[in-house]
């Protein structure tokens, strides 16, 4: 046995960068409950930036879209089972 | 007087008949041609299965309208919403210069096409 540590090769390594930023997206539709899936939890809690990577600016309106789409009961307060 | 976009969604109740409701979302119509504004785009979502029950009912009937109107139109708006027995749940917001490109597209049926490219990024 070696006691060399050896490097891991961990996939999530790769670099994070905001997707509106990438992808020119400028609004955030709180309509779109699908699309927000993608940044809440399994309990429906809205996930930080530093695991979706996105801007403060993005994160900001991604949060206030989330919100409204609750109010409309687009998407659930609380959950167990979102996904 | 300044004119301003607006988007209003409201959830009616489901126990009313597909005319009771027509009639209601008229009614809206009506409130808001009275009050100056221009109606831009109105979308009816149908009966929906909502995320969580409100007022113990599990579905309603969704209706969106996209109008430009003097600031005025919402406090008269929302009071129509909070007296209305039937409407369940309502949300009128602002638009911003992306939001009107973004539903203008929206109106074309280009967001579908969005979607896909969401999925490979």
């Amino acid at each position: 046995m070696t006691l060399v540590n050896e490097p891991v090769n961990r996939p999530e390594n790769k670099k994070k960068y905001c997707r509106f930023k990438k992808n020119g997206i400028k609004y955030i539709d709180y309509k779109d409950a699908n699309f927000l899936l993608k940044f809440v939890n399994e309990q429906g809690k809205i996930l930080p930036r530093r695991l979706t990577g996105t801007s403060l600016k993005f994160q900001r309106k991604v949060a206030q879209a989330v919100k409204r789409a609750r109010h409309l009961s687009l998407l659930p307060y609380v959950t167990d089972s979102l996904k | 007087m300044q004119l301003k976009n607006y988007e209003t969604v409201f959830i009616l109740t489901p126990v009313l008949s597909e005319q009771q409701m027509k009639d209601t979302v008229e009614k809206f119509r009506a409130v808001l041609k009275d009050n100056g504004a221009e109606i831009v785009n109105e979308e009816n979502w149908g009966l929906r299965k909502l995320a969580y029950p409100i007022q113990k009912k599990s579905t309603g009937f969704y209706t969106l309208f996209e109008f430009k109107a003097p600031t005025t139109i919402v406090n008269t708006l929302e009071i129509e919403f909070k007296r209305d027995e039937r409407v369940m749940r309502f949300l009128t917001t602002v638009l911003d210069k992306h939001a009107v490109e973004y539903n203008l597209k929206r109106k074309k049926g280009e967001f579908k096409k969005a979607e896909k490219q969401e999925e490979k990024a």
